[in-house]
């Protein structure tokens, strides 16, 4: 039963105690304590002016709204005020690295922002006619092209709206062809290093999951697949480059064998931005693999979403994939939007025709490298990888030999001994300035530390970055724990107690629940 | 009354038939704060090895696998409010459920007291 | 190439240092087949000016809704956003910031999130919320699967006025799992009963307030007849505004609460990217999909905000997950809760009663039209008109004449003949009285 994510969630004895300077009112200069919106604003206030109207006549079949809501309004510059002092609290790519292995921060062009507010873009309804969206209709069929030709496949479907819909969208069609050809299998095999989201897109799909292990190079071991690959798996999930940050060199081989077994290939297309120009997936025997638009493309993560994942298909596939699409017709583009019972589109998975603001902003960031930058910048970003790996090498432990892709991997045999832990290491790196890496995953390592610089950082920040990882790393073998324990010192807030978070759940705010907090 | 332990690190302790089942406290140190416990439904019936509870800390959801088949008699509700007994008392007050015996000769695959201090020591 | 820092000489130094004389020697693991020695078949690299003067042109192929009379809804809502909304989600400590899992340098967003997710309990009248699913209709499909693993049983019954999109999400997603996904006949009147359909296997019951044809109903004896049958009642909502004015669904007897919050902050976009707000009863907490925000202290026990009950989740739980979700549609929850708080509670009745005002005198124009028949008693601020003839041709035919008049029903549930001239029409607050006119003017003489 034991699980390997096991790790401090509480602040602990060794961090307690005020640290920070008192002041009498709480900020600490540029750093603002903040309430929140409810303790701040009331009923009564607003920040819009809206004329009040006399109803003529009221059609609510008698069920208006008579209890108070409890929402809290401010004017326009409490507003403005409040939500800037909150993002103040936020590190971001625009402040510096942000070093996320497998999550791909890069920077986010101001131009594709100033493209997608267009009102020909931002301004335009998902069910307008036709002929009154031909320029959004032909956004999705440049992109499609765009996609198709960077991953050499022949089909794509826009509409999941980020990478794990993406998973489902291509596992969807996958068990569609299946059905297709009469052949009912139960089984996806997925690689104990993949992401979250691929067991739990497959078990959605009604399969059920099985993992392969990874061989002492961090790439999946063929001989576990091959013994696992029967008439009963339906598909194998690959990641590549894989979470390791390493390409998976036996890919050919792989594809044989899932082939050779009836089964067809899953790509996470999660790192494709390591590849990007340089490898057509298409050439790999790849069946299905979805892009994060938010990662390889630079649309914005926005905090955690919106993202965007369109998925692209081979040949086999291809008949399977959801409405709705662009097609050419006499009149121009044409969206195909219904399942009709002659066709074997697997159905529809969103509402509209998908995140057209991330259309817009991936291919404003496509025509401006051109194929001649795209493939730069995969060699960039796999340029920067190395270079801190062998930065680091000395200091901290790689996991596998290298050359990496577009990430570089470390565990915590480095600190072994030292009582400091990955999550002290993690938090000391916020008090020098950088955004933690990775942590914790993937899972075939321990305590690992996962590295991706991207393409978008200059030469110097990297040396900067690699200087404050080896001098933490010197520190840590010198026995300054302290330095880790306390840390986070220097951010908004201290290290967070998770575990009351967890056991006590307080999800929104409560009058009463406020006051004590304020006490 | 009779202890044996699994190497998945359950215990349980076994009086007129009726077992109570919990994890040790080696389990406890390596999950950590113990925020949730899902505990069986009582009257529900478990083959040996069956999923027959989940304990969740803050980054971690583990599955506690029955010890013995059997039918649960009885669940511990005082987890639901207070988790944190896992922790401080893994061993008595910290139990999940108990489980009325199918059949008692399983109880002989399982280690005793010493044979799993040996168990744990081998891995630390 | 503007975006990519690293010089000839940067590049040389670094491949110095990694000990490698290529940059192709790090891409040794490739199988030498499948390597392309050279860039593959599209244009190269472009000027911010020539991008910009591509994209300029395929946004001048689209005639956007705020340059000609619009009255087009149906699950996306035109509303006005104030300038401030735009400006604080540019912001780049919030554009550009990842997921919080670093509490400690992310309480700008976890904070927001805390606010929005006050906000969303509130409006739907629910006990708790999550911090955003992808949108209205993917919402739905997560809480019909939220509503089989709370009461383990299987049929769901999906109400004819559920707007068709979001009822085929929910039969894709369910597609290839065991679940029995009833879906009641197409409901024009505002009048189906769902109560006859709910028997003791029914996992949960979905309906739309207001339906897709507009009408506003009491769902409290179907609350009570799902609740009696041991089910659950799920409760969507496409056009959230309608919040500020209905008896939310919390009060109705809701268990699930979904809704598409596009129309509070977030613009048309042809259809995303928008924002599901998932709310719930405490009690199913833990059987919430998504991510969710929750407030602790720090070591020196000041308040902050941490993501919380991640067991729940994907990249914990596997393949045992509540769902595979991972990214939200965070900044759109940030324009939610920033244009949510510019309202406050006054502000957003104000705005529902001006939707439903607008609504009400534009039902008055059309009913007098020749050939256009209301079919509403109730509705918020969208209704259905049926006209003397089929109803796409004719908003084809306005659209030419420069008026965006509303949804063909016909392109949501195409092949039935009985709904080919039905007519969905929305009017918010941004519809002059003078965009009516034209509206019913031009319609007068397309019919005529």
């Amino acid at each position: 039963m034991m699980n390997r994510q096991g790790r401090p969630t509480a602040p602990g004895e060794a961090t307690a105690g005020a640290t920070t300077a008192m002041t009498f009112t709480g900020h600490r200069g540029l750093e603002h304590e903040e309430p929140l919106l409810f303790e701040l604003g009331d009923p009564g206030r607003s920040g819009v002016d809206l004329p009040v109207m006399a109803s003529a006549s009221n059609r609510l079949g008698g069920l208006e709204r008579t209890q108070a809501i409890g929402l809290a309004g401010l004017s326009e510059p409490e507003a403005v005020r409040h939500f800037t002092r909150l993002s103040r609290k936020n590190y971001a790519i625009d402040m510096g690295i942000f070093p996320l292995g497998s999550c791909t921060m890069k920077h986010n062009p101001r131009l594709n922002e100033k493209m997608a507010r267009l009102p020909g873009f931002a301004d335009i309804h998902p069910l307008q006619p036709e002929s009154t969206v031909q320029g959004a209709l032909q956004v999705m069929d440049v992109l499609g092209h765009w996609l198709r030709t960077l991953t050499g496949m022949p089909a794509v479907a826009l509409s999941p709206k980020a990478g794990a819909h993406g998973e489902l969208c291509g596992l969807m069609a996958i068990r569609a062809a299946l059905e297709a050809r009469g052949d009912a299998r139960s089984v996806v095999l997925v690689p104990e290093s993949a992401h979250g989201t691929n067991p739990a897109t497959a078990a959605l799909c009604g399969y059920q999951v099985k993992s392969i292990p990874a061989n002492d190079r961090g790439r999946v071991d063929l001989g576990a697949l091959r013994e696992e690959l029967g008439p009963d798996v339906a598909a194998f999930m690959l990641t590549n480059p894989n979470t390791c940050g390493l390409f998976e060199d036996a890919i050919l081989e792989i594809a044989d064998a899932v082939h050779g077994a009836g089964a067809l290939f899953y790509c996470d297309g999660a790192n494709f931005n390591a590849i990007v120009g340089k490898v057509r997936p298409g050439d790999l025997g790849i069946d299905a693999m979805h892009i994060n638009l938010h990662k390889t493309f630079s649309t914005p993560h926005g905090g955690g979403g919106p993202g965007s994942g369109p998925v692209v298909f081979s040949e086999a596939l291809a008949p399977y994939i959801p409405v709705p699409n662009v097609v050419h017709g006499p009149d121009g583009l044409r969206l195909v939007e219904q399942v009709n019972e002659t066709d074997a589109s697997f159905g529809r998975l969103t509402a509209f025709h998908g995140q057209m603001g991330m259309y817009v902003r991936a291919l404003a960031y496509m025509l401006s490298h051109g194929a001649d930058g795209l493939r730069r910048v995969a060699e960039d970003a796999v340029l920067a990888a190395n270079y801190v790996l062998a930065g680091l090498s000395e200091e901290l432990t790689p996991s596998f030999e290298g050359p990496c892709m577009h990430e570089a991997l470390f565990d915590d045999r480095f600190l072994k001994g030292t009582g400091v832990t990955t999550l002290d290491f993690a938090k000391a790196m916020i008090d020098e300035g950088f955004h933690p890496m990775t942590m914790y995953f993937p899972l075939v390592v321990q305590g690992a530390m996962l590295i991706e610089p991207t393409e978008s950082e200059s030469k110097r920040t990297l040396d900067e970055f690699i200087a404050a990882m080896v001098s933490l790393a010197r520190a840590a073998k010198s026995g300054d724990v302290e330095r880790f324990k306390r840390a986070p010192a220097l951010a908004p807030v201290r290290r967070l107690d998770e575990t009351t978070a967890a056991r006590r759940p307080v999800l929104r705010w409560l009058p009463e629940e406020s006051e004590e907090a304020a006490r | 009354m009779d202890i044996r332990f699994t190497e998945d690190h359950e215990w349980i302790r076994v009086e007129d038939g009726v077992g109570t089942v919990g994890v040790t406290d080696y389990a406890q140190r390596q999950l950590g704060d113990v925020v949730y416990v899902e505990v069986p439904e009582v009257g529900k019936a478990f083959t040996k090895g069956d999923e027959s509870a989940v304990v969740e800390s803050v980054k971690a959801a583990s599955e506690i696998y029955a010890p013995v088949s059997g039918e649960v008699t009885a669940a511990n509700e005082g987890l639901a409010e207070e988790p944190a007994l896992v922790n401080s008392s893994p061993m008595a007050d910290g139990w999940f459920y108990k489980i009325r015996l199918a059949d008692p000769s399983e109880l002989e695959d399982l280690m005793d007291e010493a044979a799993y201090k040996d168990f744990v020591a081998g891995l630390e | 190439m503007r975006y990519l820092p690293l010089s000839a000489a940067d590049r040389a130094a670094m491949l110095e240092r990694i000990g490698a004389s290529a940059v192709d020697d790090l891409f040794r693991d490739v199988p030498a087949s499948v390597l392309l020695k050279k860039p593959v078949d599209l244009p190269g690299h472009a000027s911010e000016m020539e991008v910009e003067r591509d994209l300029v042109g395929m946004a001048a192929r689209n005639v956007p809704a705020g340059a000609v009379p619009f009255f087009v809804g149906a699950g996306a809502y035109r509303h006005h956003v104030p300038a401030t909304v735009d400006h604080i989600i540019q912001r780049g400590e919030f554009l550009t910031a990842y997921t919080p899992y670093q509490p400690e340098i992310s309480q700008g967003t976890l904070q927001y999130l805390f606010e929005f997710q006050t906000q969303v309990a509130l409006l739907t009248g629910m006990e708790v919320a999550n911090a955003s699913m992808y949108d209205g209709s993917t919402a739905a499909a997560e809480a019909v699967l939220m509503a089989r693993r709370i009461t383990k049983r299987k049929k769901a019954v999906i109400s004819g006025g559920l707007h068709p999109h979001y009822a085929d999400v929910i039969g894709t997603v369910t597609r290839f799992t065991d679940d029995d996904i009833v879906r009641a006949p197409v409901d024009v009147t505002g009048s189906e009963d769902l109560v006859s359909l709910v028997d003791e296997d029914t996992s949960c019951v979905v309906v739309q307030n207001p339906s897709l044809f507009g009408h506003v109903r009491d769902l409290r004896p179907l609350a009570d007849a799902v609740h009696q049958a041991g089910g659950l009642l799920i409760v969507v909502v496409t056009e959230v505004v309608s919040l500020g004015a209905i008896v939310p669904p919390g009060e109705m007897g809701a268990d699930i609460v979904v809704c598409e919050g596009q129309s509070i902050g977030n613009g048309l976009n042809f259809g995303g990217p928008y924002l599901g707000l998932f709310a719930t009863r405490q009690k199913y907490v833990r059987q919430m999909p998504g991510r969710i925000c929750g407030q602790t202290v720090d070591a020196d026990g000041r308040r902050g905000f941490v993501l919380t009950l991640s067991t729940r989740e994907q990249h914990i739980r596997r393949e045992k997950a509540t769902s595979n979700i991972c990214t939200n549609s965070g900044l759109c929850a940030l324009a939610f809760t920033v244009h949510l708080a510019l309202l406050g509670e006054a502000g957003l009745r104000r705005l529902a009663q001006i939707n439903h005002t607008r609504a009400a005198m534009l039902v008055d124009k059309l009913a007098a039209v020749p050939g256009v028949e209301v079919v509403n008693d109730t509705f918020f601020n969208e209704f259905t008109v049926r006209l003397d003839r089929p109803a796409a041709p004719v908003i084809e035919e306005l659209a030419r004449r420069k008026v965006l008049a509303g949804v063909p029903v016909s392109r949501l549930i195409p092949g039935d003949e009985r709904l080919a001239s039905l007519m969905l029409v929305a009017s918010t607050e941004v519809n002059r009285e003078a965009d009516q006119d034209v509206f019913a003017a031009t319609l007068s003489e397309v019919l005529s």
